[in-house]
Order: structure tokens, then sequence, then C-alpha cells
């Protein structure tokens, strides 16, 4: 990076854990055993949807080793409200007097030896009233099925208030967005289109699975978790027993990925609980199938429709959009609000109705996942754009350059775009495909396609984000911040910016593991928002250790400006190799509220995050199996603080929605999740990637960010289901309209075309 | 749960230890020796985390009962490199960055000592194919591919 005049910001080097992670060294908490520790296996429902008439605990606690055997009713002996959630306080520890979704927790286990526990949890006999069910987020709206009886928001979100006491209805949010007249503009389209999409339930997978260990004692409590959320885990255990915080330390280690999975509270209340009974640590550690009962991402069903003027240019767009909460609402009225307001997809349009709304069902909860929303969201936006340039006549990249938002220009929601290069991102992802050349579309019955989209996210706004940065007598530097490591190189950034600011080497550096008795604040690692949060708190940090060591260079003496090493400056203070000097700050950027009414906000986010794809792809004709030959990811990411890292990052979220593009389904047939392990759920492996794969971060700043940046790690999802979509329809004149994209799909809709449609299953 | 005492060499070691019949690979090494590299997380043999080599051989060591292992030469990962210095491999990763979270990274490591002991100078097809029973969540499939390329490239150096 020739033109930039940092030394250690912007450069490339490898993560600063390389070696603890190819030595099998690194400290996963999965990997935690704590002295006197008790094992908790769960016991599940078997139902979506029940009342709980009785449980029988006797066969399972006569299994000899069994320490004890532990149901919702034990539960509220020690906690006596024991509901938790950031949004809704819906979702009990253990289950009481109702099931709402299979594999929900209904009781459990305790013993030292785990094969004991796991053995006597499946003589666990629950007598349940069956109650009718509803899975689908549009059934949802009109259902006699009524996933929870009252809502009880949490009180943390002021828009969520007016929702408290709400009885029999299963939406958990409406949220609605109202700019300019698009009843109008549709009054005056030349061209009206509408389309519905639809995305499925898949999952985040972590191969660390969730772990939580809780050792409580009479005052104290220690959670030991494989969290994204340390401060919120701490915020909420403390609600929950009416504790001061500082009494509450929750702490983690490195983690075996995360992808949103491990954001907010997940098994820590019910290792509280645990713990709390028998006085003793107590590990609640998933396995990968119960992973899938506990936290998915959000399937959806997106009605859009579009006034195009004769000229190509959309003119109103109305956008419906149901979000399939699942049983537990988790941070869903987030997705459905701080994503819903993005809907109408990164266009110039001037009248714009969103309505979004989170429902309630009997699937396992959904929440936050690589992209909040966004990708379920770019994937109605971006196959119904590409539908009306074909339709159109018009070239799908020119009818998105039409269209496209600029700086300058205010956003649906009504906040003016800076430093969003969202036609630059478009323009690069073009470029690469060599979209101006002629394309071999292929022969026989082998044809090809190519197709393009562009995505874009909101930071969720406001957020707060704290640091301390310590400096050693010896001139070596700790940074104290509770950005959760799980695999996107945060620690080496956040060093990285550390160095810059102090001027000293990367390897004098080292980033604490998160624990909120020493690392400071932090809202969470989630929503790419911790290089520009922390990325800040850090900097200031760092900034404010340097001014104290400049005031403390001349106190003793020492010229302006003296590069003399710090451990002389030490030295001539206190004596002695003595003494530490504390550099802290708080960071929150500006944030204007949205108006109730209108949902609009002159200053929803601090900066956009913005993601294209290009995708080529192979169909053979006679199967509907495709090949995807060449993926092309760009992005917006500001001015990356590690371009390594930052490439891999892109990359491996593209990846990842490619899994959810191809692949992964969680399929529930008879009230019963089919393919909750990865024998049946299939990940990406190495013969599902693209024959040719390329990323790319364009040449961009981010004004109001550290040293120009700007988050990189969900951008890379945004463009890829329906880029690769608009390729297929691009190569064999079928339109998919819901995920996964499979062979099936293709060969159904390519006989369909033909007027000899296959037969539903 | 019957219990019977086994004896192996763990990386270069001769060991002796009590199992359970029932308890796996994975299960002993971590419970019993605080080996942590070999790691659970499917559950099925199907994602690789829990990779180590058994006489030379890499298995899924979530799926191979303990007691098999008696009489067997046992390595993890913990055992490659040489004191202080790492494995070609282990540099490899290093320096390509072929891991993001590393849960999986042993695994993939092993899987690829394994590849260059029998085929020194593998092309890409050959790679995917031996390397297509680990997973990697975090999509690290191109910057391994490096890796191992540039692993082969080290060992042929030394």
């Amino acid at each position: 990076m020739a033109e930039t005049s940092t030394t250690t910001v912007g450069r490339s080097y490898g993560r600063m854990e390389g070696r603890a992670k190819v030595t099998g060294r690194a400290d996963y908490i999965y990997n935690l055993r704590l002295p006197m520790m008790l094992h908790a296996k769960i016991h599940r429902s078997p139902i979506s949807h029940g009342r709980i008439r009785s449980i029988d605990i006797g066969e399972a606690a006569a299994v000899p080793g069994v320490h004890m055997v532990v149901t919702g009713e034990d539960v509220k002996t020690v906690l006596p409200e024991p509901y938790y959630g950031p949004a809704f306080h819906d979702q009990p520890i253990l289950a009481l007097d109702k099931v709402r979704h299979f594999g929900e927790p209904v009781a459990a286990v305790l013993a030292s030896d785990p094969h004991v526990a796991e053995r006597a949890a499946r003589l666990i006999a629950v007598d349940y009233e069956e109650l009718p069910a509803v899975y689908d987020e549009v059934e949802a709206l009109t259902s006699e099925a009524i996933v929870h009886e009252e809502l009880k928001p949490a009180g943390t979100f002021a828009d969520l208030k007016h929702l408290s006491g709400k009885r029999d209805t299963n939406v958990a949010l409406d949220f609605h967005l109202r700019l300019g007249d698009a009843d109008r503009a549709f009054a005056d389209a030349a061209h009206v289109f509408e389309h519905t999409f639809r995305t499925q339930q898949t999952m985040h997978t972590p191969f660390e699975p969730m772990v939580a260990i809780a050792d409580f004692g009479h005052d104290r409590v220690t959670i030991h978790s494989s969290t994204q959320g340390p401060s919120f885990v701490r915020y909420e255990v403390s609600r929950l027993l009416g504790w001061p915080e500082s009494n509450v330390r929750v702490r983690t280690g490195h983690l075996g990925g995360g992808f949103g999975a491990k954001v907010y509270i997940k098994v820590e209340a019910l290792a509280l609980a645990l713990s709390m009974l028998v006085g003793r640590p107590v590990r609640v550690a998933q396995t990968m199938e119960e992973q899938f009962y506990t936290i998915t991402k959000h399937p959806n069903t997106f009605r859009i429709r579009s006034a195009v003027d004769a000229d190509g240019r959309i003119t109103g767009r109305k956008c419906e959009v149901w979000w399939n909460g699942g049983a537990y609402a988790d941070i869903g009225p987030r997705v459905t609000q701080k994503s819903g307001f993005t809907a109408a997809g990164p266009y110039d349009i001037e009248n714009v109705d969103i309505d979004s709304t989170a429902l309630y069902t009997n699937r396992p909860p959904a929440g936050a996942l690589r992209g909040f929303g966004i990708p379920q969201l770019v994937w109605a936006y971006e196959s119904h754009t590409d539908i009306i340039a074909r339709e159109l006549g018009i070239d799908p990249v020119d009818f998105r350059k039409r269209n496209i938002l600029r700086n300058g220009r205010p956003q649906a929601v009504g906040t003016i775009v800076k430093d969003g290069e969202f036609e630059t991102v478009l323009d690069d992802t073009a470029r690469r495909l060599g979209w101006d050349r002629p394309f071999d579309k292929g022969s026989g019955t082998k044809l090809r396609g190519r197709g393009i989209a562009i995505g874009f996210k909101a930071s969720i706004s406001p957020t707060t984000s704290s640091a301390i940065v310590s400096v050693n007598a010896d001139g070596s530097v700790i940074v104290y911040c509770s950005t959760v490591d799980m695999g996107q190189g945060s620690d080496t950034a956040m060093a990285q910016i550390a160095a810059e600011v102090l001027e000293i080497p990367l390897d004098l550096i080292r980033v604490v593991n998160p624990d909120t008795d020493v690392t400071p604040y932090d809202m969470s690692t989630l929503g790419s928002r911790s290089t520009f949060h922390m990325g800040h708190a850090v900097r200031l940090a760092a900034a404010d250790a340097k001014e104290k060591l400049v005031a403390m260079a001349e106190e003793v003496g020492m010229p302006e400006g003296t590069n003399a090493p710090l451990p002389e400056l030490f030295v001539r203070k206190f004596g002695m190799r003595a003494g530490t000097i504390v550099g802290t700050a708080n960071y929150k950027p500006d944030y204007a509220p949205t108006d109730p009414e209108t949902g609009l906000s002159s200053n929803a986010t601090p900066f956009w995050m913005i993601g294209a794809t290009g995708a080529e792809v192979e169909v053979d004709t006679e199967t509907g199996q495709f090949r995807i030959e060449r993926l092309v990811n760009v992005c917006d990411v500001g001015k990356p603080i590690n371009p390594a890292v930052v490439e891999t990052q892109v990359s491996g979220a593209a990846v990842m929605q490619l899994g959810f593009t191809t692949t992964e389904n969680m399929i529930i047939e008879n009230g019963q999740l089919t393919n909750p392990s990865l024998a049946d759920y299939k990940i990406p492996g190495f013969f599902d990637m693209p024959d040719r794969m390329e990323n790319g971060v364009i040449d961009a700043e981010q004004h109001n960010g550290p040293f120009g940046a700007k988050g990189a790690g969900e951008s890379g999802t945004f463009g890829v289901s329906p880029a690769i979509a608009n390729a297929i329809e691009d190569a064999v004149g079928v339109r998919i309209s819901e995920l996964p994209i499979t062979a099936e799909a293709v060969f159904r809709a390519l006989r369909a075309k033909a007027g000899a449609p296959l037969e539903e299953e | 749960m019957s219990r019977r005492t086994i004896s192996f060499t763990l990386n270069g070691r001769p060991v002796t230890v009590e199992i359970g019949v029932h308890q796996n690979l994975t299960e002993i090494l971590q419970e019993s020796f605080g080996l942590f590299g070999a790691r659970e997380s499917c559950g099925q043999g199907l994602c690789g985390c829990c990779t180590v080599l058994v006489d030379g051989e890499a298995v899924t060591s979530c799926l191979s009962l303990a007691a098999f292992a008696d009489g067997a030469e046992i390595e993890t990962v913990e055992g490659l490199g040489d004191g202080d210095a790492l494995s070609p491999e282990q540099e490899a990763f290093i320096e390509t960055g072929a891991f993001q979270c590393g849960y999986c990274t042993p695994g993939f490591i092993l899987m690829t000592r394994q590849l260059l002991d029998e085929n020194p100078d593998p092309d890409e097809d050959q790679i995917k194919h031996y390397l297509s029973g680990n997973l990697c969540r975090c999509g690290a499939y191109p910057e391994i591919l490096q890796a191992v390329r540039l692993a082969s490239e080290k060992r042929k150096a030394n």
C-alpha cells in the first residue's frame, strides 16, 4: 500500500496465535476441564409443540454414577424467573409447562462421567399433550397454533416495549419503513414486477460446538464459555441473579468458529443454573447434533414488487419480508429491523415501502448468522432485479448501474451514503468477469451462463466498545479488549493498530483473551463491527497511553520528541524497571434513532458494507446438475488493516454462503429434523469449491474508520446466492426462486419449462 | 462399563493406561494424556478434526475404540516437529495462512503429512482427493491447497 504512511497497519501479518493453532495447543474452552467438574447431558423434546403433563426421572436418577437429574421446576428453586434472551425474555433455561420446538431442552443429568450422564438422559420419560404446530413463517401469521401465549420483550431495546403483554399472536416484531409515495410510483409506472422468493433453514455448524462451564460460589460465579459476547453474557447472568456485574466473571479462549451462533447467551444460562444447584463446576458441552436445536439462520419469505419507468429507472419498491424466527426470539427482532431497512437493495429508489415481520414458529430458534439476514434479502432483491433487467431487455449490469446508490444520495432509510463504493464494486466485479467480452454459452446439453449480484449491509448501531492499552516498564504492551477472536484475525488487527499508534514492533504486543474481570466492555463480536468499533477504541486507548508517555518524558527531563527507548523512560521515572502506563478509551459512533412512524433515520449506521459476486456456471440440461466454474467476490472493506487476513475473510464468507446456496438445508418431516449431522447436512468440502475463485477488495477508504478501515467478515456472503441463480437463468432460461439451488430444483424447472413437469413429491 | 489396561507408543514414548472399553481414542488422548490436538467435532468421522496417525495411517480417532490402540504406534499433532522447530507442514500452514479458527487444522496437517509421505509431489487434483475427508467450516480450502504445495517444496528442500 504505497500511498499509506502507516508502518504496521495496512501490511499483511500471519495470525498471532498461528503457532498455537498448528501445534494443537490453542486454548479452546471445549478443551477445558476443572477439578470436581460435573458433565451435563440434556434430555430434549421429541415433539414440536406440547404441554408437559409429567416428567419421570426415576429410572435416570437410579443409574449408578448419576449425581442429579434436573428439570425446569428444579431450576426455579434457584432462579425464580428462569427466562433469558437478548430481545425477549422468552426462553426458559429448561422447559416449563410447555415445549415449543423439537430438540428443546427439557431436563439435564449431571455426572462425573459424561457417558453415564448421556445414558441416563435417555431414560427420562416425559408425558406430553401434543398441540398443533406451525413451521412456516407465512402460515404463522394466521395459524391457530400460537407459540407464546404472551409476548415478553426484554426492555433492552426501546422499540420493542410496545409489544409487552401482547397475546395470541406469533408476530414478535413488525417493522415498517415508508419513504416517498410508493403507491403513486406504482400507479405511474411503465412496468410493474412482482416476485416471491424463499430461503431455507440452515445452521452455522461451528466446529468447536457451543460449550460453557459455570463455577458458582455463594457471591461469585465464573463462566468459561466459547462465547462471541462475554459482556452480554455477564449482563444477562447478573440480571438472572440480581447481582452486580462485578460478581460475575465471563471468560473465553480462542473460538473454534462462531459465525453468529455464539452471540448473546446460549448454553451459559443452563450451566449457571446447574452449577447453582450442585455447588460444583458444571460443563454443558453440545454435540454437533445439539447445535442444530440451539440456533439457526432464519428461513424467510420475501414478496418484492418494483415500479419501473420507461427509461429503466426503478421508481418504487414494495418489500414484504416474513422472518421465521423459530420458537424463541433470540436476536431475530433485530434482524427484522436492522437488516430489514435495506430490503429494497443498493439502489437509489425514491419511493419505498418495507414491511418486515418477525414470526414465532415451532422450529428451533433463529438468530444471527454471518450477514444478519442480509443474504436472505439479497437473494430476493438481486434475483428480482435480474429478472426485471432481462424482461426489459437491458443488460443486467447496465440496469443495475442505472439505479445504483451513489455517495451523497440517501439510502431508503433516509441516511445519506458516505464511503459506500457501490458502483466501483459492481464495475470491478464485471471487469474481473470480463463482462464486456463475448461469452461462450456452451452447446448441446452443456450450457453456460453468467450472473452478477450486489448486496449491502448497515452496521448495527449504536454500539459501544471499550479498550485498555497498558505499557509495561520494559516497553512491551498488553491490549485488553473483549473482542473475541474466532478465526477472523481480530487479535492480530488490534495488535497492529496498537503497534501503529505506539510506534513499536508488533511482536512486543500481546492481546489478552476476553475475561470480563480484566477486559472492559464490548457490545459483542458480531456484525463485522469489531474492526471499526474496537479498532477505534484500541486506537484511542493507545493514543491515550502515548500521551501519558510523552508527559512522563517531559517530567523526567527528556527533550521533546525524544526517541529514547521506553525502558529508559520508566527507569528514569521509577528508579528501576517498574510502573505501568495505562491508556483507556470508550468508542461509540454517532447515531440517530429511527422514527417510529416512518422507520427513517438521518444517521442509521456509521458505515456501509458492500459485496458483489460474479458467477459462471455450466448446466447439464439432461440432469439439472450444474458446476460453478468461476466465482468472483469483490468487496468494499475500506482500507484493510491486514490485507491477507481480509482476503481470507472474503473468501471464507463466500465459501460458507456457497453451502447455504447449494447444499445446506435443515429438512423437517413430520415435525422432526431429519438431518442434524454432517452426514446428511452437507457443508462445503474441497469438491464443492468452484473451479476458479477470485477474491478482491477495491481501493477504498472509510474516512471515519480506524486508519480508513471498516468491517469485512460478512460482505463476501452477500452476492453469492443470487449470482448463481442469475447465471443459471442465463444458461438455461429457468429461474430458481427458493434456496437451496439443487440439481433437482434445476431439473424440475427445466422440465416445467419444457411443458413436462415432474410430479411433486 | 468394563475396563482394561493397554500399552502403546504415543509420539515416540511408550505409555500404559487404563481405559473403559467403550471409550474412543480421542477421549483417551484428551482425558488421560491431556492432548487436545485431536478433537471431536462432528462425532461421526466426517470432519477430520480428530485425525491421528495409527501405525502411520491417518484415522478418525472419534470412531476408533481406544482398546484397538493396544500395541500400536500413535502420533498426534503434538508429536510433530523437533523440539522448538515446527514440521514443514506446520510451517507451511502458518506461512500460507491456511486456517482461521484453527479447530480443523491439526487434522489437515496430519493428512498433509501422510499425503506427502506417500506422494511427495501431488498435483491439485490429488491433493483435493486426499484431503476431501477433512472439512474446514471457515472455508480456508484455497489456502490449504497452497499450504500443501509449500509443504511439499519444503520437504523436498530438506
